[in-house]
């Protein structure tokens, strides 16, 4: 068939289908198109040729074992002082606890974030790690943001590459693509000037790699950055990924302004399901060397998270139990989906849904 | 500007019915059931969206600002998929008084509103005077124009004045009604009908309002409640009784396609109490855009999606987001309610790249923002 085209990404679209990589300035072209289904027609067509009409989901459970935290992030609704009366801090056994009560869902994952405490020392995140671990030995530990691995090098005075080698060593499987925001230091200044910079950020992702960590890797939009940060953002984890090949996923975190100094700030509402729908499918288009696109519905609301299925996505996160962060910040949406709903979801959209451990283990493809 | 570029085939959709799509021919209901079936999303949301640019080449999406006044909530009928009815004695039961009218449509006009909906249950006791007096007497005190009274409505006023639907609507726009909602179309198949809202204005009543109503000057939109124990057939079949009126009237300003909300409804059990999935309704609207090929609207229902389906259904045939509803009360008693202001409908269309326009009843466009 033919079919009409926003002449200004006629050349692009060329270009996905013969194979060929997207430059900066095609980025910031799709980025100013809005030509929403081309969009998603192209960013499909690419996720078919890398995983056909699977779609993957794990059962996993989310654990934020502080929101105590000293960054104090712009965008963040969740993070509190010490002194906060909603300032809580789980003891390692607690934490223990809340994975076992989740056993019976049948979890393959625990995904696990924190807030940056001022006092907890780095060996309570080894210890606690050892002990799920001795616990729950089949259970995968998805853990420590590149933020926090920052944060724990600073608090032990340990380089990056032995925080990572000590909870290696403890049972850390994975890392989540958390606290990368926008990988520009400006940017950076402005709405999470206390964490680790850009280049921090890229060092502990290539330094995780190296040392057989798989990661995935996020973008916080929406807020202040421009459409030129999208683009650079997705080029540096393009490039590092040339380099490592330890990316698994890609997911793009709208900003949920609700109870953050930021949302206060700029009187920014969150981003709409047109530019949602559009950044997973330029995520898809200029992520070339990434195998996943991941949609996480919590963010999306699951209409969307569905519909975006259509639009270069292949991954519906997991079925998440107790989700903190995005609900602080208002997010409306459930803070737990079962795995029959996902299910569903994904079988509405004629796609097969595939259960995944972390690591992309297929466990199990529902036919 | 676009230009037109080959791409991979999709797997579904009957070149030869795309082709006729785009060379802006007619499409047989056996074409358009196999694409309601069997079309790839994006393919269709691409036809539709052809479809659209043809009959709106400008950018723009246009919003009503309106109010609904239910002015009752008694009702006879009864209907299986209502959950904002009552029985009259039921103490959730009301009739507004006209002050109490008047007053909302005050308050309508005070918010740049130019449009008032009067919809309501068949009350048993109501009778044509009612509603001519309440009419003359609006028309007396507000400059708003009176898009109301949905033709089950107008059946249930015929039969309780012993008139004919002719004398109703005459008298009816005599007194100040300048226009009809299309609503109570529900799925215009008497067998569905008998299931779902028996005692309620047949397929055949509800087309002979429409056509009786566009013969004497009154003009009307058509919807279509889609999700409840209909066949995809029957949603065909209910498009093509409204595509056949229209050649003959052309009096269709728009069409609109909703979902059914089984929330505290007869028929949420039958449903299995989920609404039809978003990805369903965006299919319909899309094959509804393409086969009313001469009904100029097409409406995406943000009250029944949400905004954020609502703002994507401008890719999938809508051309127009309705009203941003200063109050609407019957999707709000099945437990759906969302909240619109003029301010997030104009951001939600411009953030989507469309130019935002506010119209009136008859889709005149009063400002473009």
């Amino acid at each position: 068939m033919n079919i009409a085209v926003d002449h200004n990404i006629s050349s692009i679209y060329e270009k996905v289908l013969a194979g060929q990589r997207l430059s900066r300035e095609d980025g910031l072209a799709l980025m100013e198109s809005s030509d929403l289904l081309t969009l998603g027609y192209l960013a499909r067509w690419v996720k078919e040729r890398k995983t056909k009409d699977s779609v993957f989901f794990n059962v996993n459970r989310h654990l934020n074992m502080t929101n105590v935290c000293v960054s104090r992030c712009k965008f963040c609704a969740f993070s509190r002082d010490r002194d906060d009366p909603d300032a809580y801090t789980m003891s390692i056994e607690e934490a223990v606890e809340k994975a076992r009560n989740s056993l019976s869902l049948g979890i393959t994952e625990l995904h696990i974030v924190n807030g940056l405490h001022p006092d907890l020392p780095f060996s309570y995140y080894v210890e606690t790690v050892r002990r799920l671990e001795e616990e729950f030995p089949h259970v995968h530990i998805q853990a420590f943001t590149a933020v926090e691995i920052k944060h724990f090098a600073d608090l032990s005075g340990l380089s990056f590459q032995d925080v990572l080698l000590t909870l290696k060593e403890a049972g850390l499987g994975s890392l989540p693509g958390g606290g990368a925001e926008i990988l520009d230091d400006g940017i950076r200044r402005e709405v999470c000037s206390r964490k680790a910079s850009a280049k921090e950020w890229l060092e502990i992702m290539r330094t995780a790699h190296r040392l057989g960590f798989r990661s995935n890797a996020t973008m916080l939009y929406g807020h202040i950055e421009s459409p030129e940060n999208r683009i650079d953002h997705l080029i540096k984890l393009r490039e590092l990924q040339d380099e490592t090949g330890g990316f698994q996923s890609f997911i793009p975190l709208p900003f949920h302004p609700k109870n953050t100094p930021l949302g206060k700030m700029t009187g920014a509402r969150r981003p709409t399901a047109y530019e949602d729908l559009k950044m997973l499918s330029i995520s898809r288009l200029m992520l070339d060397n990434f195998d996943h696109i991941k949609a996480f519905w919590i963010m999306l609301d699951p209409k969307i998270a569905q519909l975006s299925l259509d639009f270069g996505v292949d991954d519906l996160d997991g079925t998440v139990v107790e989700e903190k962060i995005t609900h602080s910040a208002g997010a409306e949406t459930e803070e737990a989906m079962a795995k029959s709903e996902l299910i569903n979801m994904i079988r509405e959209m004629k796609r097969t849904p595939v259960e995944r451990d972390t690591l992309y283990n297929v466990l199990e493809v529902y036919n | 500007m676009s230009q037109r570029i080959n791409v991979p085939e999709t797997k579904t959709t009957e070149p030869a019915t795309s082709q006729k799509i785009r060379n802006g021919e007619r499409i047989s209901e056996e074409e358009t059931l196999l694409l309601l079936q069997e079309a790839d999303l994006l393919e269709l949301g691409q036809l539709a969206h052809l479809v659209r640019r043809r009959i709106h080449p400008d950018n723009l999406v246009s919003f009503i600002i309106d109010r609904n006044i239910n002015y009752t909530n008694i009702c006879i009928s009864g209907c299986q998929f209502c959950a904002f009815y009552r029985r009259q004695g039921d103490p959730e039961a009301y009739l507004l008084s006209n002050q109490e009218i008047f007053r909302r449509i005050q308050e309508t006009i005070d918010l740049g509103g130019t449009q008032i909906m009067l919809q309501g249950g068949l009350h048993p006791e109501l009778h044509l005077d009612y509603f001519v007096n309440l009419f003359q007497e609006i028309k007396k005190r507000f400059p708003v124009t009176i898009h109301s009274l949905s033709p089950p409505e107008i059946v249930h006023i015929a039969r309780n004045s012993g008139l004919s639907i002719r004398d109703v609507l005459v008298e009816l726009k005599r007194a100040g009604l300048d226009s009809l909602p299309g609503g109570g179309a529900e799925i215009l198949v008497d067998e569905i009908r008998a299931q779902i809202s028996p005692r309620k204005a047949t397929t055949e009543e509800w087309l002979e309002v429409m056509e009786t109503a566009h013969s004497i000057g009154l003009k009307s939109t058509a919807t279509m409640m889609m999700g409840t124990i209909e066949s995809l057939q029957d949603r065909i079949t209910h498009l093509s009784k409204i595509r056949t009126l229209q050649d003959r009237t052309g009096g269709f300003r728009a069409f609109i396609p909703w979902t059914f909300q089984p929330r505290h409804t007869a028929l949420e059990k039958k449903v299995g109490g989920r609404p039809t999935s978003s990805i369903d309704y965006l299919r319909t609207l899309a094959v509804s855009r393409i086969f009313l090929d001469n009904v100029k609207h097409v409406q995406g229902s943000w009250v029944t999606q949400g905004k954020r389906i609502g703002q994507l259904t401008l890719f999938f045939g809508g051309n127009d987001l309705g009203s941003i509803m200063i109050e609407e009360n019957v999707v709000k008693a099945a437990g759906v309610s969302y909240k619109m202001t003029v301010e997030e409908m104009i951001d939600l269309i411009r953030s989507a790249g469309f130019t935002p326009a506010l119209r009136d009843t008859e889709y005149k466009i009063l400002k473009v923002y």
